[in-house]
């Protein structure tokens, strides 16, 4: 398959499109815009739907009312676009609505910069809305990573009836990379499939048939009943969905632990420390809801292994589902930029080095 | 030697950031120059109670997502100015389309033309919040030409006036040009605001409470 | 006689001063670059002007002063 050279934002507008998207509802904000920009341009192609909302607000509202039909419906936004778009994915979620929300993170908190940054971890893998719920959440590295999980990304959505989130920053959605563009999905909603979706009643339907799209539920058993349902899909979700990748960590004696593209740095530094007999080794998560536990724990908790560094660009975030999984087993130690300051592989050496010397 | 035309001192001396021929730049001075003028009149002294407040807003903000704040920031009659910068786009953005966005009119957002049956005609936000009894006086003007900026400063100046004396909301709509973003040279973008911006955006006072109670 | 005076290290060459001008007392610079790289306005007829200040009130980077002896 031909490499094509993309920039982020239209490469993953794209894949969603061959994912079989066919809904677009967004708002201009820095650094995402060029992704509702290719949408409407694309979307009037395909028959789809490309709306431009007045606000973040409406824009995730929209999101709720087209999956509520069933059909692939995707938003993006920036950071403080998605705050604005809390309360809506609350709703999505209690709702058990598949969709895909990306958010291209930028410096915070507040209006903060326009530049990339990873201060959103908290508010997409905690849930930054009300209530017990969550976003199954990738945190892609690559366009190309990017666009791989959008071509599963509705599957697993309508799979466990549940809103998937991309946390992408400023640098995937601005930088240029050659990538491979998958063939069209051909999608089309099955009623059948989809019994909960609210595909039109018409005459001579059965009328108690009703797909009624609600997170209300006055009646509080009912609503813990709910609750329990959402839970145990969570804990399927939990069990087969995890996604990582080790780099180098086989005979690693020290760990960094990262996500997105300030992995990427971390991998030229793991090179750069192995070139000079370095033993260490990068634990990536790509899913970071749910948060691959086991595996950075069968990675870190053996013998060989001293110590963990965990590199964010946040106030350590991350950090904290890091120190979780491993529960103390080994010493944690946190390297990070805050705003939207990247770090540099020297910077990431240094650390390292300053922390064999103290083993 | 005198003076007859210098830069008043309230205005900043870093340049302006904008693009060439952004009419922000000339709305800026004029909001300057206003107060200034209030101060040498004595208007707007220390012990004012309410003292000047005014927003200053572009349609992207304005007429999109802060469309039911500034609705209400009129309907409870607000002591405040707010200057509405109206230039048909996102511009800080980078050119989307935007609420007033013309019917036709192409941006990043609209690549084949806003279409009305897709998403509606432009909101005339003067004639909407002239609707609005809380708000006390609403005018839109433009700045391109040199009639246009001088009516302009005089309603801002009576906008601050009457914000003063606490007399409600007001609302100054300034019709401006993005020539980056209309992919236009900034001579040609006052060109297309008056052959186009004018007649659908029509100037004029949409109320004057002050000027009715006269 | 009134003297028209245009910063020319904040001009953008926009050009909305020329085209104010009853009087055509302004042009951009051909060939001469400020700075920033572009063409600032130049006075080239100073003995038409009227003082009216239309360009000192369009310029929207507040880069021209006028002065009357």
């Amino acid at each position: 398959m031909a490499l094509t050279l993309m920039k982020g934002s239209e490469a993953i507008a794209e894949a969603a499109i061959r994912a079989g998207a066919r809904f677009f509802f967004g708002y201009p904000i820095t650094p995402q815009t060029e992704i509702p920009e290719y949408m409407s341009a694309r979307m009037p192609e395909l028959g789809g739907c490309y709306l431009q909302a007045e606000s973040e607000v409406a824009a995730i509202n929209m999101v709720y009312g087209a999956a509520g039909t069933g059909e692939r419906v995707i938003t993006s936004s920036s950071s403080p676009g998605v705050s604005l778009k809390q309360e809506g994915i609350s709703y999505i979620a209690g709702a058990r609505l598949p969709c895909v929300i990306l958010n291209v993170m930028r410096g915070g908190p507040g209006l903060g910069s326009i530049q990339a940054s990873q201060g959103d971890y908290f508010q997409g893998v905690k849930g930054g809305g009300n209530g017990d719920y969550h976003l199954l959440t990738y945190a892609p590295a690559s366009i190309q990573e990017a666009i791989d999980i959008m071509m599963f990304a509705f599957d697993k959505a309508e799979k466990y009836r549940v809103p998937v989130l991309f946390l992408a920053d400023g640098i995937i959605a601005q930088m240029m990379e050659p990538v491979e563009m998958p063939e069209m999905v051909d999608f089309k909603v099955d009623p059948e499939k989809k019994p909960w979706a609210a595909t039109g009643w018409k005459p001579g339907d059965d009328p108690k048939k009703r797909a009624v799209i609600n997170s209300l539920y006055i009646n509080t058993e009912e609503l813990s009943e709910h609750n329990e349902l959402l839970q145990s899909v969570y804990r399927e979700i939990e069990k087969n969905e995890v996604l990582w990748e080790n780099y180098k960590t086989e005979d690693a004696e020290i760990v960094v632990t990262a996500f997105g593209t300030v992995a990427r740095v971390v991998k030229s530094a793991v090179d750069e420390l192995r070139a000079e007999g370095v033993k260490v080794g990068l634990f990536r998560p790509i899913s970071v809801w749910p948060f691959p536990t086991q595996a950075l724990r069968d990675t870190v908790c053996r013998d060989q292994v001293k110590a963990v560094l965990d590199v964010e660009v946040n106030a350590g975030q991350m950090l904290e589902d890091v120190k979780l999984s491993i529960n103390g087993e080994k010493p944690v130690d946190f390297f990070g930029h805050l705003g939207s300051q990247f770090p540099t592989t020297a910077e990431i050496k240094q650390k390292i080095l300053e922390m064999k010397e103290a083993m | 030697m005198s003076v007859v035309f210098e830069k008043t001192q309230l205005l900043t001396d870093k340049p302006f950031h904008y693009c060439p021929g952004c009419n922000h730049g000339i709305i800026h001075r004029l909001v300057a120059e206003s107060i200034d003028e209030l101060v040498q009149e004595g208007k707007l002294e220390a012990g004012n109670v309410i003292g000047l407040v005014f927003t200053y807003q572009g349609d992207g903000d304005l007429a999109s997502i802060g469309t039911a704040e500034i609705v209400h920031a009129a309907h409870r009659g607000e002591k405040i100015v707010t200057i509405f910068v109206n230039n048909a786009i996102y511009g800080m953005t980078g050119g989307q389309m935007a609420p007033t966005t013309l019917v036709g009119q192409k941006t990043t957002t609209s690549p084949y033309g806003r279409d009305e049956a897709w998403c509606g005609a432009p909101i005339k936000m003067s004639e909407m919040l002239a609707q609005v009894p809380g708000s006390y006086f609403i005018q839109r003007c433009a700045v391109n030409n040199n009639g246009n900026i001088i009516k302009t400063k005089k309603a801002i100046k009576k906008a601050m006036e009457y914000q003063l004396e606490g007399k409600g909301f007001c609302m100054i709509e300034v019709l401006s040009t993005c020539p980056t973003n209309w992919g236009l040279a900034p001579v040609e973008a006052m060109k297309w605001l008056e052959e186009n911006m004018i007649p659908y955006y029509p100037l004029g006072v949409y109320k004057d409470k002050g000027a009715d109670e006269k | 006689m009134v003297k028209v005076m245009i910063n020319e290290l904040v001009c953008k060459g926009c050009g909305l001063c020329v085209r104010a001008c009853p009087k055509s007392v302004l042009a951009l610079a051909k060939v001469k670059l400020n700075a920033k790289g572009y063409h600032p306005a130049e006075v080239v007829n100073q003995e038409a002007c009227i003082g009216c200040a239309s360009c000192a009130r369009t310029c929207p980077d507040v880069a021209i002063r006028i002065e009357k002896e």
